[in-house]
């Protein structure tokens, strides 16, 4: 029955067709049907990208579920969409976490309510869009499109700094994004008349332009991970987004910069991507070390778990930029663990805040005595987060240091310190959280989780560990793009 | 009847003209408190040369009046968007005028000659014509920025317009009889074959062309001729702003099309007007964009603004071949379109005795009316070239061409400029969305200007989403016309 469905338009179209109804419903009074029509869109978007996972077939090459519509003839721009194995794992993230996010948002959001609920379910469509798209136009639209619902919930519902934080959040963003957009036409150029990435992949290019394409993309999606040293956008937009907006930028935003390596860099510009991977490496490490140093001293929790990003999506860089599968694997697994944890301990920094509204490590201590459960969930994910054997935190890191050490020992070494800050810096501050004294009366007053809270933040832990434990189903999905893509990216284009 | 067909072309100037005049004296008879009659009926005239001009449009250029007068697609169509642009002007200035007494019968006799000196500058193929038409544009121009006496800085809009207009008129007509002595023909067809047989001096149209794009980058408000820009549409009443800002601007694309590239695009003169045009392109990107980040006025604001998109439209223009002319189309008509709904906008919210033109005026939309800010969300995105909006198809047509044409370069800085532009657009997004209202007088506009509000913000997303046809279109009408 389910076979004729356009599966990859309904999981774009649903959430935003959804989003449009949301919106429709008005003003605050009618909040309650808001959050409900969310709640449906947000499972419906999640419910039929589980066929994708069913009818997937993991040892076939190429791209699957294809669809291809004419869309801008002028341009031959098509709508053309197809995944593989690493945009499905990542379509399945970014449609699970908008249920959690829809779900968590109930309390913490009382105004504007129908808005913030269809921005997120926008998003969602917006992000499966640039996963499947396999029309270089169509990506960037989607690319870009995530912009505006982004700066909006920075800047509506954010803290204090919220402005600078969402204006600085855009415009780095889009420095980025537009000279990849020349890089783009010039391929257009170039190829004859064609956006398809498909015809990219073929496209002999000389070594120079393949330099300034590779450099182009680079500005573009380094922004968007982000990679040292374009990263200062991020912690300014963490701390001041609310706790969807956090989650939603940290589990799947920062993986739009990483899919497009994957997607765009690699097998369009293999010659520049190997002579330009030791520079990009470079950037990855000084992430992953000196960023896990900056976390260290945060005294805002999430902005320590925003700097615990970067230095992760460092591993993530690191890896794909290694060139090889057990680097790339890695990565794309990192990718997704990363999107588990960050999102689970932004969830519970916003558990936190919701009862104190205070982010500041100082202003609790104790909190395990009037907070066990949480502090039981807490723990896991802080765990996961610092690379615990049994949670997902651990394979990821571990395949790409381990890549990393075929690539050479050093780059090992390197990264391999990751697992000693990132446990310090989290569990540190999982410390003077959650143990101690009481550090105040507030804290004394604190209730534990309400049973939303749990739903959430247990789906999250049940996944942290299915994934520690039992990674080849997620692993096994990835085998062959990887493998195809490694194979391309050794072969040169210059001819 | 063998006097009738000939004019078959130039049938809806005809029309309008007589209507026109039917208006001016039909006004006589009609009090202050039923001037609705007039707007009514030149509403009326509007839709009828609209009418006309579509039943007699056909692919095949036809000529007319000795070859003076032209009537091809790319006429038709930017003729159907001007009516169009026209009377969403009438629609959203309404209000405005009645409360401002200046809802009379010269501000509706003057946009229906402002509006035949459009057609007839689309229409032209010979100089005398093109020089007409635009005369008759300017003339009706000046008379309607000025036409609120009573106001100070209008009258000095007036004063600048009128001062700068008519040099820049001295220059293009300077040009004109350069290119005259050189040729011996005013026709554009004629002069073009006599170019391109290598009969003309070529010191001579070398100048000719340097007074020429003078005088075009004074109409259309390309740096370094751009001074007179901010002044005018700042002093003007935003009635007649929204008039200035929109529809001549798809007759200025006509003239570029016609004389530069119907008339002087021959081989050994493309190359002197591109070089002309780059450096015009690229300051205007720079200035237009960078200064109006420094702007308070939302009027100042989008003058640079527009400053800047017509670097952006020289740079579709310069790359010379059929598809950039088609981006410069594509280009001009979205430009349009935006403009008419962000000036709308500032009519929408402004009442009696007071200007929404500041951009403070704009703090806490959201909260006022959530669908407005909406729609100047999409609005603004779009002049920013912020997908999925039709702005950022029209900046894309526009970057294709360009490369294209082989000029990686500027269309790095123009992206470059266009980030920079980004900035004072979001600014205003910022200040309805983020900020608290300060103003809380409820925003009831008329049902149609409801309507059409509603329209003209949704069609930014829907081109987006949608643009081939628009697209395509623009770029069929250019290559049947030239």
């Amino acid at each position: 029955m389910l076979t004729g469905l356009p599966l990859l338009t309904l999981a774009i179209w649903i959430p935003i067709v959804f989003g449009v109804l949301v919106l429709a419903t008005g003003s605050d009074r009618n909040a309650a049907a808001a959050r409900l029509i969310a709640l449906i869109g947000a499972i419906l978007g999640f419910a039929v990208t589980l066929p994708l996972y069913a009818r997937f077939d993991p040892l076939a090459s190429g791209f699957q579920f294809v669809e291809l519509a004419p869309w801008i003839e002028s341009f031959n721009v098509n709508y053309h969409l197809g995944i593989d194995g690493v945009s499905l794992l990542l379509i399945l993230l970014n449609s699970f976490i908008t249920v959690l996010v829809v779900v968590a948002g109930r309390e913490a959001i009382q105004s504007r309510v129908a808005q913030y609920l269809s921005a997120f379910l926008f998003l969602s469509g917006i992000m499966n869009g640039v996963f499947s798209a396999l029309d270089a136009l169509l990506f960037y639209v989607f690319f870009e499109a995530t912009l505006i619902p982004m700066f909006i919930i920075i800047g509506v519902w954010g803290g204090a700094n919220r402005v600078y934080a969402a204006v600085k959040f855009f415009l780095y963003t889009l420095a980025g994004s537009l000279l990849s957009l020349v890089a783009l036409i010039y391929l257009y150029t170039v190829s004859g008349g064609s956006f398809s990435l498909l015809d990219y992949y073929q496209l002999p290019l000389p070594l120079e332009p393949q330099i300034l394409i590779f450099l182009a993309f680079l500005m573009a999606f380094a922004v968007k991970v982000p990679m040292w040293p374009v990263h200062t956008w991020l912690p300014d937009a963490h701390v001041e987004a609310p706790t969807g907006g956090s989650v939603v930028l940290a589990a799947i935003m920062l993986k739009l910069g990483a899919y497009g390596f994957i997607r765009l860099s690699l097998p369009i510009v293999p010659d520049a991507s190997h002579t330009l991977a030791g520079f990009v490496i470079a950037l990855s490490l000084i992430a992953v070390v000196y960023i896990g140093l900056v976390a260290l001293v945060q005294a805002d929790m999430k902005k320590l778990i925003a700097y615990s990003s970067i230095s992760h999506m460092g591993f993530v860089t690191l890896g794909i930029f290694i060139f090889n599968s057990h680097g790339l694997e890695g990565a794309v697994i990192q990718m997704v663990s990363h999107g588990f944890v960050s999102g689970a301990l932004f969830l519970c920094v916003g558990v936190l805040y919701d009862r104190i509204h205070s982010r500041q490590i100082a202003d609790y201590g104790g909190v395990v005595n009037t907070m066990p459960v949480f502090a039981a969930l807490f723990m896991l994910f802080a765990m996961a987060n610092s690379g615990l054997p049994g949670t997902s935190g651990f394979v990821g890191e571990f395949m790409v240091i381990l890549g990393a050490m075929k690539h050479g020992f050093w780059y090992a070494a390197a990264a391999a310190t990751t697992l000693v800050f990132g446990a310090a810096y989290t569990l540190w501050m999982y410390k003077r959280v959650i143990f101690g004294a009481v550090a105040s009366p507030r804290v004394a007053a604190l209730s534990d989780i309400s049973a939303r809270e749990f739903l959430v933040l247990g789906l999250l832990a049940v996944a942290v560990l299915v994934m520690g434990v039992w990674p080849l189903p997620f692993a096994e999905v990835l085998h062959t793009p990887v493998n195809d893509l490694l194979n391309h990216v050794a072969q040169s284009k210059l001819r | 009847m063998p006097y009738i067909t000939p004019l078959l072309p130039a049938y809806p100037e005809l029309f309008l003209l007589v209507m026109a005049c039917v208006i001016l004296v039909a006004d006589l008879f009609v009090s202050d408190d039923n001037r609705v009659v007039t707007y009514s009926l030149t509403l009326a005239a509007l839709a009828g040369t609209a009418v006309i001009t579509y039943a007699t449009a056909s692919a095949d250029p036809v000529t007319t009046f000795n070859g003076m007068f032209v009537d091809d697609l790319m006429s038709d169509v930017l003729k159907l968007l001007v009516y169009l642009g026209v009377m969403a002007i009438l629609v959203y200035a309404r209000a405005y005028l009645s409360l401002r007494g200046l809802f009379r019968g010269e501000f509706f006799v003057l946009v229906l000659f402002a509006t035949l000196g459009m057609m007839v500058m689309i229409s032209a193929s010979h100089l005398l014509t093109l020089y007409l038409g635009l005369e008759l544009l300017s003339l009706s121009l000046y008379s309607m920025v000025a036409l609120q006496r009573d106001s100070a800085t209008a009258t000095e809009a007036a004063m600048k317009y009128f001062v700068l207009g008519a040099l820049a008129s001295g220059m293009l007509l300077y040009g004109m009889s350069m290119l005259y002595g050189a040729t011996g023909t005013l026709g554009i067809a004629h002069l073009a074959d006599i170019i391109s047989s290598g009969g003309a001096h070529d010191v001579v149209l070398v100048f000719a062309l340097v007074f020429i794009v003078a005088g075009l980058g004074f109409k259309l408000g390309a740096v370094p001729f751009h001074m007179w820009v901010p002044d005018v549409y700042h002093g003007a009443p935003t009635a007649v702003t929204i008039f200035i800002g929109t529809a001549p601007k798809l007759a200025a694309f006509a003239f570029i099309m016609r004389l530069l590239v119907q008339g002087l695009g021959a081989e050994r003169l493309v190359g002197e007007w591109q070089q002309m045009l780059i450096v015009m392109a690229v300051l205007s990107l720079a200035i237009g964009n960078v200064t109006a980040i420094a702007q308070t006025n939302l009027k100042r604001m989008l003058a640079y603004s527009t400053i800047g998109h017509m670097g952006f439209l020289l740079l579709g223009i310069l790359s010379g071949d059929l598809v950039g002319y088609g981006a410069g189309m594509f280009y001009v008509v979205v430009y349009v379109l935006m403009n008419l709904g962000a000036f709308g906008m500032i009519l929408l919210l402004s009442r009696g005795g007071f200007e929404a033109e500041n951009l403070e005026d704009f703090k806490g939309l959201n909260q006022r009316s959530p669908w407005y800010a909406f729609l100047m969300l999409l609005l603004m995105f779009s002049m920013a070239g912020v997908p999925p909006t039709v702005g950022f198809y029209a900046k894309l047509s526009v970057l294709q061409a360009v490369i294209n044409a082989g000029y990686v370069w500027l269309a790095v800085v123009a992206v470059l400029f266009s980030l920079i532009g980004a900035f004072y657009y979001l600014r205003l997004v910022k200040l309805m969305y983020f900020d608290a209202p300060t103003d809380a007088a409820p925003i009831a506009p008329r049902g149609d200007v409801r309507v059409l509000m509603s329209a003209n913000g949704l069609a930014m997303l829907l081109f987006g989403i949608l643009p081939e046809p628009l697209m395509s279109l623009c770029l069929f009408s250019i290559q049947v016309s030239l």
